[in-house]
């Protein structure tokens, strides 16, 4: 799918909902649910996104939508296209229709993480988004195991002893690559043509589906609204964020920059890191560094690349 | 047409579920309650039953997966047992808040901690006020029927409410007894096929569910939820009443048992009421004026009933099988508001028995009745076989 025929499909989320100006989260959403032209249920844990778009009486879904919980979207899910199954078999349904879950990293990382698993181990023919924004940002920015080493948010605060998150970010991947499912992906918001094939890999293929989109949020990495998609293509070219898939077990990188640019270039306009900039916390810096080349490094040898 | 089958409490809520033939179970195992799904899946490896199963992670899943499964459209069902319903708690309230009629067996056991297995009233009595309506079971043909009647009454239109139908662990669920079943195509026929007012599945109709709802509307919500639970009272016996024309039995809110020349009364529900039914009619024949009123519908709660038979006896007794930790036991307290309108209202004593599956004995209940015969009553709670 091109921008072209990206735009001129039709909006399944309206506008009018209340994200953030510079939110990422629509932009995830619009070019997903884009990805296919079957009819489409959608199940969404608790988070910014359903805050945002469903609140009564009015909603932003112009598609069959189901909230429940925080931790259960995979489970949710699961009974939704369950009951697709049996009343399929029961021919009180004949047409297709296509399941997507969308957690923020909170529910999916965290929280709904063994729902997730269950989902995934059972086989559900579904497509599970993430979109993380690493930090529990509908409650106000709170550390989640998403949040990237460094970071300063409100439950794990920079201060004068503890600058900020002491653990590396959860690799969420590897960790639903483990399941054995058929696709995982991982994207990210700046990069449409690549989310939207992915998305519609993921549509065409039987079983659990699984895509981790990168969602810079303005309010909690510190940034004017304006700069998402530069913010996100930071963290993808400074192999932060890489680019790749795990189809049926085979890694493939979707996307190489040409010149890995540092780190410091993706940590520097943002707030959360701002304290790690300050005399006597290089030493925070260049791990950072190291660990984005271990894992780079790491990916390309999955890859075939290195 | 009907036919006799020595089964368990757990057999009967398994035969039940064939007949239903629901589109989604998902279910997943906890002491006493896994034979129900155990025999179910067979049902479901053999081919007895169209059902989609889902054989989720945790119960939190379970009921997760039902409230997904009958917002699709479909009719959903899974059964569970003490921390399986504590784990479900936070999904039990978005099941009843989004009107689903989802049908759950619950075989009543003891909450932790101490850890125990074995049967009391902890985990349903705990879930009380969620807007599930609550319907217990003294046996395993009660459980049978209970069990289909549910499905009707969860699923009308003046209702759409979850439903728990609750038997004794171990005592119901483990013990043989004589089940009438009736015929399949005769319940199947009673029950129809659910026709939801809005479901996701309809994609021509797309619907929101489980929206964000503020100070501005969440208020109306939950008001309109009592109103359901309210005429739930009016549609069980609507709803029982075509039941009976297969099975025979009767479905009122309770069961008056002896009452009308009773002078003192126990107050009970579930296995319990067996045994003081056998009491009734042992010291019945020496002459004493002894009943029992056995709660069937605990949620909604027939306070109108339960005034009308009770008013004008001298003394009630009510047995718990829970507590309410320093407030007055579940089934006491309702009995307590009850009766607070009354004319002629009789002394009330509260027990608290069989906590953890303590076993209650015929004696333990003759001494009950002989405290409220000889007056024997004071404000605070009693305790049945418990040691000092």
């Amino acid at each position: 799918m091109n921008f072209k025929q990206l735009a001129a499909k039709p909006q399944k989320l309206a506008s009018g909902h209340r994200s953030c100006a510079g939110c990422g989260f629509p932009i995830i959403v619009r070019a997903v649910l884009a990805s296919t032209d079957d009819p489409i249920v959608v199940a969404n844990a608790t988070g910014c996104l359903e805050v945002t778009t469903t609140i009564y009486p009015y909603s932003s879904w112009k598609i069959p939508f189901i909230h429940s919980a925080f931790e259960n979207a995979g489970a949710t899910i699961s009974g939704v296209e369950t009951a697709y199954k049996a009343l399929k078999k029961k021919g009180k349904i004949n047409q297709e229709i296509k399941f997507v879950a969308f957690g923020g990293d909170g529910g999916t990382y965290d929280i709904g993480l063994q729902s997730l698993s269950g989902t995934l181990e059972r086989g559900h023919n579904i497509l599970y988004v993430l979109y993380d924004n690493e930090a529990y940002m509908n409650t106000g920015i709170q550390r989640s195991s998403a949040t990237p080493f460094g970071a300063s948010t409100t439950t794990d605060p920079a201060g004068k002893l503890r600058p900020g998150k002491q653990e590396f970010k959860k690799n969420i991947a590897k960790v639903v690559a483990a399941h054995n499912i058929p696709y995982v992906a991982q994207a990210s918001v700046h990069n449409l043509i690549d989310l939207t094939k992915k998305a519609e890999k993921a549509f065409s293929i039987n079983g659990p589906k699984f895509m981790v989109v990168l969602q810079p949020c303005t309010l909690g990495w510190r940034y004017p609204s304006a700069k998402t998609i530069e913010i996100a293509k930071l963290a993808v070219e400074s192999c932060f964020w890489p680019l790749y898939e795990i189809e049926n077990g085979e890694y493939k990188l979707t996307y190489k920059p040409r010149d890995k640019i540092p780190v410091t270039d993706f940590l520097k306009p943002q707030g959360r890191f701002k304290h790690l900039f300050s005399p006597g916390n290089g030493q925070m810096l260049q791990k950072i560094q190291e660990h984005v080349d271990l894992e780079w490094g790491r990916l390309l040898k999955l890859c075939g690349e290195a | 047409m009907s036919k006799t089958e020595a089964f368990t409490g757990a057999d009967a809520a398994s035969e039940a579920m064939r007949q239903i033939n629901p589109d989604v179970v998902a279910a997943y195992p906890i002491t006493p309650q896994t034979p129900i799904v155990m025999k179910f899946s067979q049902f479901v490896a053999d081919g007895e039953v169209d059902t989609e199963m889902i054989r989720v992670e945790s119960e939190h899943s379970a009921m997760s997966a039902c409230v997904g499964a009958s917002a699709a459209g479909a009719r959903a069902m899974t059964a569970t047992a003490s921390a399986g319903l504590a784990l479900m708690w936070e999904i039990l309230g978005v099941a009843s808040g989004s009107r689903l009629p989802i049908v759950m067996n619950v075989v009543n056991r003891a909450l932790s901690a101490p850890i125990n297995i074995h049967c009391d009233h902890s985990d349903s009595m705990g879930a009380r006020d969620i807007s599930w309506i609550q319907i217990y079971s003294e046996n395993a043909q009660e459980v049978y029927e209970n069990t289909i009647l549910a499905i009707k009454l969860a699923e009308h239109p003046d209702v759409h409410l979850p439903v728990m139908v609750c038997q004794d662990g171990f005592i119901t669920s483990h013990g043989i007894q004589n089940v009438k079943i009736f015929d399949d195509n005769k319940i199947r026929e009673f029950l129809g096929e659910r026709k939801p007012i809005k479901a996701l599945l309809n994609v021509k109709d797309p619907v929101t569910m489980g929206p964000l709802q503020l100070q501005d509307y969440y208020f109306e919500t939950k008001k309109q939820q009592d109103i359901a639970m309210q005429n739930a009272k009016k549609t069980y016996l609507e709803v029982g009443k075509a039941l009976s024309g297969i099975t025979g039995n009767t479905y009122d809110f309770v069961e008056a048992y002896n009452l009308d020349d009773a002078e003192v009364v126990v107050v009970t529900l579930n296995s319990t009421a067996g045994t003081v039914k056998s009491v009734v009619d042992k010291m019945k024949s020496t002459g004493k004026k002894v009943g029992l009123l056995k709660i069937k519908l605990f949620r909604p709660f027939p306070y109108e009933k339960v005034a009308q038979l009770l008013e004008n006896k001298r003394a009630v007794a009510i047995l718990d099988r829970s507590e309410s930790f320093g407030a007055d036991a579940p089934i006491y307290g309702e009995l307590k508001n009850a009766l607070y309108n009354a004319n002629n209202k009789p002394k009330l004593q509260s027990y608290i028995f069989g906590l953890g599956g303590r076993d209650i004995y015929e004696e333990d209940i003759e001494s009950v009745f002989n405290d409220l015969i000889s007056n024997n009553i004071d404000p605070n709670k009693r305790y049945i076989g418990v040691r000092e």
